[in-house]
């Protein structure tokens, strides 16, 4: 317990990605099995326990301390697992201290009316931390800024395999995965993923360089097809087991019991979600009415009810195509749709094109309709079979143009890690225009990259030298008709938002240039952004 | 349990008069005991208690009663406000006509610690020992004060009845405990203290007194801080898995900085430890006191990504500065009681949070009040209404005074 406790504490601390990794793969190189397997489980969320309701966390320390200096120290604290974790007095002797895999297996086995004296014995036993990382766990969710796949990506790392191996097999494998852990130290044979329905690791685009990639490449070796504005999915279907897979392997089919009555065929789809009204794509702001939750309830599923727009078949009924052609893939993909006739899934129409040229202005000004909606194009070369991954050269993104407006620098804020000592995270505003007449700036959004470094230490002695006021972290920036720093923006849409003072918010908002020639009352008015949204 | 006065030489009392000189600096530490380096500084009268004793063992409630039965407060001879009162400058002797750690300009001045809340320049006489008055001349220039009077460990000078003598604090360098004691009543302020060991300073003296006035900065039962020892293993165990990155360790600048680095020498790092600017007076004065800090390099580097696998300690202001720059991708650590809350350490944007403190935690100061078993509790500064809870639970008499103008120094 002690090692994983320590793990959870420097990676609740830690904002890089690679300490991050380092961390873990470190951890899981020191520790043995079964210990390292169970607290992988805890990591990736494939184990958690909400053992520990408020409720019983309170009845069990109010039996140890004294309820006056509980509720202040709560009160200090601000988190009631942390305050227990902190405040538990040490009962000296006897307590031996429990590891990680003996409490899963404990909870496992305990009834529930049982639990509340496992968890006052295990909390004698331990050093404040690892109380804290045994609350962590038993309250559900560790919440140390870890994802399951960066969590995948540390195990692959011990075994210097790619990422999207383990990806495959982690539907065959159990915690606390003895047979993953002795085939990355070479030990064993690599486990067979045979589980049905398992997720099949997702083949992934580059984003084109149109002046380096475009002059090389013969436009009759690629497929086009519109990039379509939702989330993708891999709906999996086999002996009668199903699954809708997110592009990480993460199964979001709870959220979408609708979808799932639906479907019904033997194979594998790849293809985009989307809310689909009479077979047409509604914008993404409807479907993330349904992202992000862990289930779904009737008047969503009303709402906005979703569909698949197909545009890969990686298994057709039970044989694995996914070394063919993308040519033969498709021309696959095309009969099985027909015969299928889902009211659920359509398929993506392919473009034809000429050449590069045509495809640009195809691209510049879409027909009328869903492509108008779309986030651009995608370039699939016909001969490529599909690969794990992001392979440079078989599949490219070209974005459309994004959005621009010059918005003035509000506020700025202090970065994390690598730029804690910068203020890089900018919030900008536009022109708004009251009914006297008089001119103020409005936020519209934050942005915290699309700049170069040698601009970021410009950025950051702008802000510290015409700071006006300090709100901890936080620096407000001189910005007023007179004076001020106009930051180009680039966004890839608008939306209307309730949360927002300006009513509006931005999607993936970067800065795209820094117009330090710009005088601010130059900048563009709210006005012209509320045009945007039509 | 032994609570006795600490014993201090008869002929060594002496009328509290000002030395019109300032004192000269040697190398001893004061109070006579020779000090060949940081381990050596024992003082002789000290006994060590063991912290985080259970705390209901050691109130006996017997010896409370005996003890109050004898004490001048219970028999209603004196009432201790007689003796030290709060003011509005800080804690105030009227018989003596001094104050303790005064927040403003006065006469006379009995300062516990160099730290800056508790000594301010700008007093007449100030009484301290040699080391404090050292670190107050470093701070704060040679115009500190207009007279000083240096008082060793177990010194006792007296003055129109009262006695006063410095018993060791385990603070910083040079922290004392000032001891009162005014027909047959004895007062102890703490002044700030802390219970767990450090080799930079002489550990904490327990006095046994009627009135036991102490601090209360991490008077909360979530404040436990885990042994220094630990911390630090924290801090080499991160150096070993980042040998390319820079350590760079917030650290207050008197006290915790070389206590830090005393404790990094003990576990057996030898390499040059880099010392921002701001320290390098300080670690003089620690120097010229015996305290070992080994081979000390100034963190001042002209190339970007300079120092990977190094440990530099700067005053906590200096992290996410743009000072951080030169170092190569630097770990920021900060070494604080504070950092025993998740929060507080998130608030910082600190990546290692070491929960290192120089003040006691609340185990340290319950058992501390638990130990002395005194008639009276009064609580200077800090979370005094969590201590005043504990004493009424334990049937200890407690007070908060409510006493402005400290903090711990930056919190």
């Amino acid at each position: 317990m002690k090692a994983f406790a320590h793990l959870l504490d420097r990676l609740a601390f830690t904002p890089s990605r690679n300490a991050k990794l380092t961390l873990v793969t470190d951890f899981l190189a020191a520790t043995p099995d079964p210990e390292r397997g169970w607290a992988l489980a805890a990591l990736t969320g494939d184990i958690s326990f909400d053992a520990a309701k408020p409720a019983v966390l309170r009845k069990v320390v109010e039996g140890r301390v004294d309820a006056v200096l509980f509720a202040w120290s709560y009160d200090y604290v601000g988190d009631l697992a942390e305050t227990v974790a902190l405040i538990w007095p040490v009962r000296p002797g006897l307590n031996r201290e429990p590891e990680l895999s003996e409490v899963v297996e404990a909870l496992k086995a305990a009834a529930k009316a049982e639990v509340p004296g496992l968890i006052e014995t295990w909390l004698d036993g331990l050093p404040a931390d690892g109380r804290w990382a045994l609350l962590k766990l038993l309250t559900g969710g560790l919440r140390v800024g870890l994802s399951a796949r960066l969590a995948k990506q540390a195990a692959a790392d011990l075994g210097g395999v790619p990422v999207g191996e383990v990806e495959e097999l982690w539907h065959c494998l159990a915690a606390p995965y003895g047979d993953l852990f002795a085939w990355l130290e070479g030990r064993g044979e690599k486990p067979v993923s045979s589980a049905p329905a398992r997720f099949r690791p997702v083949m992934l685009a580059q984003a084109i360089d149109e002046a380096a990639d475009l002059s090389r490449l013969d436009p009759a070796d690629y497929a086009a097809e519109w990039k379509w504005d939702g989330v993708r999915v891999q709906a999996v279907i086999e002996g009668g087991e199903k699954h809708l897979w997110s592009r990480t392997g993460e199964d979001i089919g709870p959220a979408f019991p609708d979808l799932l009555a639906k479907l019904a065929f033997e194979g594998a789809i790849d293809g985009e979600l989307l809310v689909m009204r009479a077979g047409r794509a509604a914008p993404f702001g409807d479907l993330q009415q349904r992202l992000g939750r862990k289930t779904t309830d009737a008047r969503l599923i009303a709402a906005y009810p979703v569909g698949v727009r197909a545009y890969d078949l990686l298994l057709d009924g039970a044989e694995d195509i996914r070394p063919l052609p993308f040519r033969e893939r498709r021309a696959r993909l095309e009969t099985f749709l027909a015969e299928l006739a889902s009211p659920v899934i359509d398929l993506s129409p392919l473009q034809a094109f000429g050449s590069w040229a045509a495809l640009a202005a195809l691209r510049l000004d879409p027909p009328p309709g869903e492509p108008r909606a779309a986030e651009g194009l995608m370039l699939k070369r016909w001969d490529s079979p599909y690969t794990a991954g992001r392979p440079k050269g078989p599949w490219f993104k070209w974005k459309r143009d994004p959005h621009l407006i010059d918005a003035v620098l509000m506020y700025a804020q202090r970065g994390h890690g690598k730029r804690s000592s910068y203020y890089s995270d900018y919030t900008f505003g536009v022109w708004r225009e009251d009914a006297a007449g008089q001119r103020s700036l409005t936020p519209v959004g934050k942005a915290y990259f699309g700049f170069t470094d040698a601009e970021l230490r410009r950025l950051d002695a702008f802000v510290r030298d015409n700071t006006i006021e300090r709100f901890g972290p936080v620096r407000a920036v001189r910005a007023d008709v007179e004076f001020g720093l106009v930051l180009e923006v680039a966004f890839e849409g608008l939306q209307r938002s309730t949360r927002h003072k300006s009513g509006v918010a931005m999607r993936f908002p970067r800065i795209s240039r820094i117009r330090w020639d710009k005088p601010s009352r130059e900048a563009d008015e709210l006005a012209s952004l509320e045009r945007m949204l039509g | 349990m032994d609570t006795e006065k600490s014993p201090a030489a008869p002929e060594k009392l002496t009328v509290w008069r000002p030395m019109r000189e300032r004192p000269r600096q040697t190398s001893k530490v004061s109070g006579g005991r020779a000090a060949a380096g940081a381990a050596a500084i024992k003082p002789a009268a000290v006994r060590t208690i063991a912290p985080r004793r259970v705390i209901s063992a050691l109130i006996d409630p017997d010896t409370r009663a005996r003890r109050r039965r004898i004490s001048p407060i219970s028999v209603g001879v004196i009432r201790p406000e007689q003796l030290l009162c709060p003011r509005p400058a800080g804690l105030y002797c009227p018989p003596g006509d001094f104050y303790v750690d005064p927040v403003r300009p006065v006469a006379r001045a009995v300062i516990t610690h160099g730290h800056a809340d508790h000594a301010r320049p700008g007093h007449g006489l100030v009484m301290a020992t040699n080391e404090t008055l050292a670190i107050m001349e470093t701070r704060c220039g040679p115009d500190y004060a207009a007279s000083v009077r240096p008082l060793g460990y177990g010194e006792r000078i007296s003055r129109d009845g009262v006695e006063v003598s410095l018993a060791p604090a385990g603070h910083v360098l040079g922290s004392a405990q000032v001891v009162v004691n005014w027909r047959g009543l004895t007062m102890v302020v703490s002044g700030d203290y802390k219970r767990s060991p450090d080799p930079t300073c002489a550990p904490f003296e327990p006095v046994a007194c009627d009135v036991f006035i102490t601090e209360a900065t991490f008077a909360l039962p979530v404040f436990r801080h885990p042994s220094a020892a630990s911390e630090v293993e924290k801090l080499l165990a991160s150096v070993r898995q980042f040998p390319d990155r820079t350590h760079i360790v917030g650290a207050y600048t008197l006290g915790k900085a070389q206590r830090l680095i005393a404790l990094l020498r003990e576990v057996g790092w030898q390499a040059p430890i880099h010392v921002h600017g701001a320290l390098e007076a300080i670690d003089a004065v620690y120097a010229r006191f015996d305290v070992d800090l080994g081979p000390l390099a100034p963190a001042t580097v002209e190339r970007r990504a300079s120092l990977p696998g190094a440990i530099v300690i700067a005053p906590p202001s200096a992290l996410a500065t743009p000072w951080t720059r030169r170092f190569a991708d630097p770990v920021d650590a900060f070494a604080s009681g504070w950092m025993g809350i998740r929060a507080r350490a998130r608030q910082r944007g600190v990546e290692l949070p070491l929960t290192i403190s120089d003040h006691a935690d609340w185990d340290e100061l319950t058992a501390t009040i638990a130990e002395l078993s005194p008639a009276e509790v009064w609580i200077t500064h800090g979370r005094e209404e969590a201590l005043e809870r504990w004493c009424q639970l334990a049937g200890i008499p407690a007070r908060a005074l409510s006493l402005v103008g400290y903090e711990d120094e930056d919190a």
